[in-house]
């Protein structure tokens, strides 16, 4: 069974991000950029699956510039099989992704589409949900467990106040939270390895999809910063502002 | 065009976050729907028709609804949103998980976490854990809308809206809940709570986190952590607030021994008031905190317990 894990790139999260001078966008001229951090868990997992013979390829998909490339070698570098780069200039709304994606996976036909719960950038949480739904394929968001048995895959979700564990039909569409696993580093064997695997190359143009912008960006800005407060010599001066002044306490 | 508001319940409850729903429907000026899906949900159509703006419930009561599964509840808004301007619900792990599936079977997009309502095409939403502010337009003849819910005050009671029996539709494709684990703790859920006590390294071991729990348990409060806390063995990361954690938005956060990393920064500054104890005054977290007390936490964290 072959797994696909489609992944983004995005500015690292240790990054303190800033919008763009015009005020309509994030800047992310020379700045760090890293696998979304939880398409790295969709990754670590399949690659884990693949390792327990669970499954037999690993495909990831990225689409964007060709600088993506370099989260793509560092899937290989992790245990991919190939990577697929489809290029284009165009930031992709989700919905339009999810179709990107969904023609990947008809061609492909995988048992299994393994994804990131969402990207710390855009913040959507969309894409998984979306490309089920596009394809008629139950899902489940969220997994802190998978667990493949035949055709069916049992899946642990983290939900508000607990965890309910799902079972699907193969194929399906999952999305992994941050509790699946840890992503494990690539080894510099391994990296030095990934640099000589091919990375296959086709623009979206080619493609050929219907991909229509529905939002517009008016403006990114920085919330109002907090003020700092005061601090406060006992505790009892604490309790009389919560309970006085901000009446959060009773 | 109305909106329709996708209702979450459980066990027969609707969620607080639907009250928070409805006021973010009601800045954009259209009429108001409810859809409440799940199998004997009268109670639940009750409670639905009460919230102050709801103008009728529509209820869709099957077996095929009743564990709340994203496939045939997508189907089923999906056929229904044609007659709407807006599709709704919180963006709770339950409305992430239905709404984006209803969105693609409808062929639109959807606008995550909204936080604001600035005109009836035009929304605030956090991007990049809250870091940024975006603010997007759509103009989509059909808005599908995720709502933040602590961002928007909750709407009160009215007499009741006429409820409608809808058809049941939708299949679950294959898909089988099979069980759930409500987490057995007293404390009330992280990111629906009114008070949050989180604690970072500065408590020092898995231990003296426990000492989060008295002071929790006087404010009925929610129990969190920082990310230094996670890796360092202290408690479960289901507990971690935090840009890759939970999203937390209370009336009151207290952070005790946390330094006030970026990361944890990002998933708290939406409270309302923020509370920061800490042994070094050169903390980042009190440049965030509302009110700060410098000092030992192990003098002060039970000295507040004993005060409250």
């Amino acid at each position: 069974m072959k797994i696909v894990v489609p992944i983004k790139r995005v500015i690292d999260h240790n990054v303190r991000v800033r919008p763009t001078a015009d005020g309509t966008g994030v800047d992310s001229t020379s700045v760090k950029m890293a696998i979304n951090p939880f398409c790295e868990i969709a990754l670590e997992e399949a690659v884990r699956l693949k390792e327990r013979g669970l499954a037999s390829e690993v495909l990831v998909v990225t689409i964007g510039t060709a600088a993506a490339q370099e989260q793509l070698r560092g899937a290989l570098a992790v245990g991919a099989d190939r990577a697929l780069l489809i290029e284009t200039e165009r930031a992709l709304e989700p919905l339009a992704v999810a179709r990107t994606l969904t023609r990947v996976v008809e061609e492909e036909r995988p048992g299994l589409a393994l994804l990131g719960k969402q990207a710390i950038d855009s913040d959507d949480n969309q894409v998984g949900q979306m490309l089920a739904a596009l394809l008629g394929w139950p899902q489940a968001t969220f997994a802190s467990a998978v667990e493949l048995e035949g055709e069916k895959a049992r899946v642990t979700r983290e939900v508000d106040g607990g965890m309910v564990t799902l079972e699907l039909a193969l194929p399906a569409v999952v999305t992994a939270d941050l509790r699946l696993n840890e992503p494990r580093y690539a080894r510099l064997p391994d990296i030095m390895k990934a640099k000589k695997k091919p990375i296959e190359r086709r623009t979206l143009e080619e493609m050929a999809l219907d991909l229509p912008a529905q939002t517009e960006v008016l403006a990114v800005e920085t919330p109002t910063p907090r003020q700092r407060g005061v601090i406060l010599d006992s505790v009892d001066a604490l309790i009389d502002k919560l309970r006085n002044v901000e009446k959060v306490i009773r | 065009m109305s909106s329709l508001i996708l209702i979450e319940h459980h066990d027969g409850r609707i969620s607080p976050a639907c009250a928070r729903v409805v006021a973010a429907a009601r800045k954009l000026g259209a009429p108001i729907e409810a859809l409440v899906a799940g199998y004997r949900v009268e109670e639940v159509a009750a409670q639905a028709a009460r919230l102050d703006g709801v103008s009728r419930v529509l209820v869709a009561d099957d077996a095929r609804y009743a564990d709340q599964l994203a496939e045939p509840l997508a189907t089923l808004l999906a056929a229904h949103a044609k007659r709407y301007g807006y599709l709704l619900a919180a963006a709770s792990t339950f409305g992430k998980d239905v709404l984006p599936r209803a969105a693609a079977l409808a062929g639109v997009g959807q606008i995550s976490e909204v936080i604001e309502v600035v005109d009836p095409a035009t929304f605030k939403r956090p991007i990049h854990a809250g870091a940024l502010v975006a603010t997007v337009r759509s103009d989509a003849p059909l808005k599908v809308l995720s709502i933040r819910a602590t961002a928007f005050e909750s709407v009160g009671e009215q007499a009741p809206a006429p409820i409608e029996t809808v058809e049941a539709q939708g299949e679950a494709l294959g898909a089988r809940f099979v069980e759930s684990h409500r987490e057995a703790s007293e404390r009330p859920e992280l990111t629906a709570a009114r008070v949050v006590v989180s604690g970072g390294r500065g408590l020092g071991s898995k231990q003296n986190f426990s000492l989060l729990e008295g002071v929790a348990g006087k404010l009925d409060a929610a129990i969190g952590a920082s990310r230094a806390a996670v890796d360092a063995g202290y408690v479960s990361n289901e507990l971690q607030v935090g840009q890759t954690g939970k999203i937390v938005a209370p009336d009151l956060y207290i952070a005790v021994g946390i330094s006030g990393a970026m990361q944890h920064l990002a998933g708290m500054q939406g409270a309302k008031v923020i509370v920061a104890i800490n042994r070094d005054e050169e903390a980042p977290i009190f440049q965030v905190a509302d009110y700060g007390l410098v000092g030992d936490l192990f003098e002060l964290l039970p000295e507040l317990e004993r005060k409250l």
